[in-house]
């Protein structure tokens, strides 16, 4: 291994690494403001490449559908919840067009567009928009009447929810695998290194949601709002926040960063159905690594996932993945000696 | 007495007619629902347009879906077995399905004819007959092709599954006939985000060739990594990646690769010399005339071969038994396994006892991709 190799290995992981982060990043955000270990976390990554890819081949996407579907779904939920609380079907009927409207509006666009070959960037716009909207979604149906659930609980219903989600998947996208065009065709020379505009793009997108995702917590009511949801949930609702809806904008910026990371990711690899789960798990190694409750920690540990892994293929690659994951059982020993209590449920 | 001759008479001819006539049972246990039922129905579809008989006698078909499970794939063929008494059973298409059904079909001893590419350990396949080519006659082509081209050296980058393993097994076999060398051997995984490390390592020891082991849309990633690396060597990729998907996904870097197919799918590009060029036609035409333009694959190859198979066979088990008896299953099996060279749509097979897989080396036909098509090398 000389120089070159090295700082070519360097910036493969770095590249990955930067994808990572972000759903590393996501991973906590969803744990500490509602419990959950978020293991669909992936799906949205290939739902997001791959509705975009379908969106490329001047089809409707089947993810339009899902939406329609679990809108409706979710809308009759709060149909019949406001309806028994409150006992009076306008209300009821407000909450549930509330819920599905959206979806309904971003659906109804989705299939305008699809046959009429807009320009890539439009595409992934409402690619993000379509994605974004399953978030809230997938809370409302699969979590909100658990959301006192135990972390257990919630982690057997994600399980779940991951399986569902790749089944679906397969029937939207089928067995293959696409690969979108680079939002940036370019490529730098720069020593041995040849950088291409892609790896930029990541880069810089990812630098600047962590600094937008810095600044919604440090500046924004609604970010204060996840903050004090995270650091405690019945202080945070005796200050009248509402837990149910953190949850929802939590899903929201969780499907919106996982729709993103997949665009991002896209055009550097082949992204099949089932793609996503290996890439959110490494998303999870990252955010294991920190403690599931430090941003920057998982930022630091994703970027390391991704030397590792890459440094991993290049020495032994058929045991690339045992090297990634195995490099969770030390941290977690160090975790457990350095804290040296417990207190998952409080 | 008149009516009692007719009597006679007609009995005597239904007793004659059944004796001339006994349908023939075949057992179909496709996967024609789930995951694998994109290999399933085509299968089934190429059966279902089978000639009426065969060898003089009718067909019957039983055709049942294993949903691409292997618990309904074995109650399927218990079924078929022990109820419909079948003389053969065809399927499954999904290789985890047709290895449990192995037993069953041994048990009951009834020929199964498998359209996976499945493996038994030694000793268990005495029933059991493969239609798909072994990675194996595959690999003699590839080897063939890296002869002609003078590569001495040849790296490897597969999958790490049982895929990758088989395919490594039988090229460091065929190379090591051919006096070529393995000198790097590069795993990588359908899911990864980048095979870069991998293909930064290969191509640092700067092999003559490099052997791309993945399948359909999976070989696209690989590719193009060993293209970003500006490798100048050859690269090959195996019958897996035999699909305009390879294509879609490495776009130009594509272009120039080698790659070994069988001939099922070829038809009229496949040069008049080789043995299985009408066969491959005739199976094209047949299909498309029933199901459309483009509708036939590799799958369906296999449903037509199975009758190609039985015509060549049966009349030899005739002369020993009847259909539906267990003596004509044994004589059934006996003749898969004599009857010698047999050209079908997929290549030139001959059953011995001892290879139940059987196809010979004319089997693998080699093809080059020239701007975004792939071509038949003469």
């Amino acid at each position: 291994m000389d120089f070159s190799i090295a700082s070519i290995l360097l910036l493969d992981g770095l590249t990955n690494g930067a994808i990572y982060a972000l759903l590393g990043m996501c991973l906590v955000l969803v744990f500490t403001v509602t419990r959950i270990i978020f293991i669909p976390q992936g799906e949205f990554v290939a739902y997001g490449a791959l509705t975009l890819a379908i969106f490329q081949t001047g089809q409707v996407p089947g993810t339009v559908w899902l939406l329609l579907i679990l809108a409706a779904v979710a809308a009759l939920m709060d149909l019949v919840a406001v309806w028994r609380h409150r006992g009076r079907a306008a209300p009821a009927l407000l909450a549930a067009l509330r819920t599905f409207l959206p979806s309904a509006v971003i659906a109804g666009i989705s299939a305008w567009a699809a046959p009429r070959g807009l320009p890539m960037l439009l595409q992934a716009l409402l690619t993000v928009g379509i994605v974004t909207c399953f978030g809230p979604l997938v809370y409302r149906v699969a979590y909100q009447s658990l959301a006192g659930a135990s972390t257990l609980v919630l982690l057997i219903v994600s399980v779940g929810v991951h399986f569902a989600m790749t089944g679906l998947g397969l029937l939207f996208f089928g067995a293959e695998g696409f690969r979108n065009p680079p939002f940036w065709d370019m490529r730098l020379p720069m020593g041995p290194l040849n950088v291409s505009g892609q790896a930029l793009v990541i880069f810089g997108m990812s630098a600047v949601l962590i600094v937008v995702l810095w600044l919604f917590f440090e500046r924004t009511l609604y970010g204060k709002a996840l903050r004090a949801t995270a650091v405690n949930r019945l202080g945070a609702r005796l200050m009248g926040i509402s837990t149910s809806s953190a949850g929802h904008l939590t899903f929201a910026l969780a499907a919106f960063i996982g729709a993103l990371s997949g665009l991002l990711i896209g055009p550097t690899t082949t992204i099949f159905y089932d793609s996503g789960f290996l890439i959110g798990l490494k998303g999870f190694v990252a955010a294991v690594i920190a403690g599931l409750a430090s941003y920057p920690g998982a930022l630091v540990g994703a970027l390391s996932v991704g030397v590792i892994e890459a440094f991993g293929s290049f020495w032994a690659s058929a045991f690339k993945e045992v090297i990634v994951f195995t490099i969770i059982l030390p941290v977690l020993l160090w975790r457990s000696l350095a804290s040296g209590h417990s207190d998952e449920e409080h | 007495m008149t009516f009692k001759k007719t009597m006679l008479a007609t009995l005597a001819a239904v007793a004659l007619m059944g004796a001339a006539h006994a349908d023939i049972t075949v057992g179909v246990v496709q996967p024609l629902t789930g995951p694998a039922s994109g290999l399933g129905i085509p299968v089934k579809n190429a059966i279902m347009i089978w000639p009426k008989t065969v060898a003089g006698q009718n067909i019957k078909l039983v055709v049942l879906d294993d949903a691409s499970d292997p618990t309904a794939g074995v109650k399927a063929a218990q079924r078929l077995v022990t109820e419909d008494k079948v003389d053969v059973i065809i399927g499954s298409s999904a290789t985890p399905v047709a290895i449990p059904m192995a037993d069953v079909t041994a048990e009951g001893a009834t020929p199964q004819l498998a359209t996976s590419p499945a493996a038994l350990p030694p000793g268990k396949d005495k029933w059991f007959f493969r239609l798909p080519q072994s990675n194996n006659v595959m690999a003699y082509a590839v080897v063939q092709q890296m002869k002609k081209q003078g590569i001495k050296t040849i790296g490897f980058l597969g999958y790490t599954d049982a895929y990758g393993e088989l395919w490594l097994k039988a090229i460091t076999e065929e190379a090591g006939k051919n006096g070529m060398k393995i000198v790097g051997t590069e795993r990588f995984a359908r899911a990864d985000t980048s095979v870069t490390a991998q293909a930064l390592k290969l191509t640092s020891g700067n092999p003559d060739a490099i052997l791309i082991v993945a399948s359909g849309s999976g070989a696209g990633m690989p590719q193009k990594a060993i293209m970003e690396r500006g490798y100048k060597g050859k690269v090959y990729q195996t019958h897996a990646a035999a699909t305009p998907d390879l294509m879609r996904v490495a776009g130009k870097d594509a272009d120039g690769t080698f790659v070994v197919s069988g001939p099922a799918m070829l038809g009229a590009q496949l040069p008049d010399s080789n043995p299985s060029k009408k066969a491959s036609l005739a199976f094209l035409e047949d299909y498309t005339k029933a199901y459309g333009a483009a509708s036939a694959n590799q799958f369906a190859g296999h449903g037509a071969d199975a009758y190609t198979i039985l015509e060549k066979a049966v009349p030899v088990a005739l002369k020993k038994a009847q259909p539906g008896t267990p003596e004509f299953r044994a004589a059934l099996r006996d003749a898969f396994e004599g009857m010698g060279r047999t050209v079908i749509s997929h290549g030139v097979l001959e059953w011995t006892p001892q290879d139940h897989w059987g196809y010979t080396n004319e089997t693998g036909v080699m093809m080059q991709v020239v701007d975004g098509k792939f071509k038949v090398i003469q």
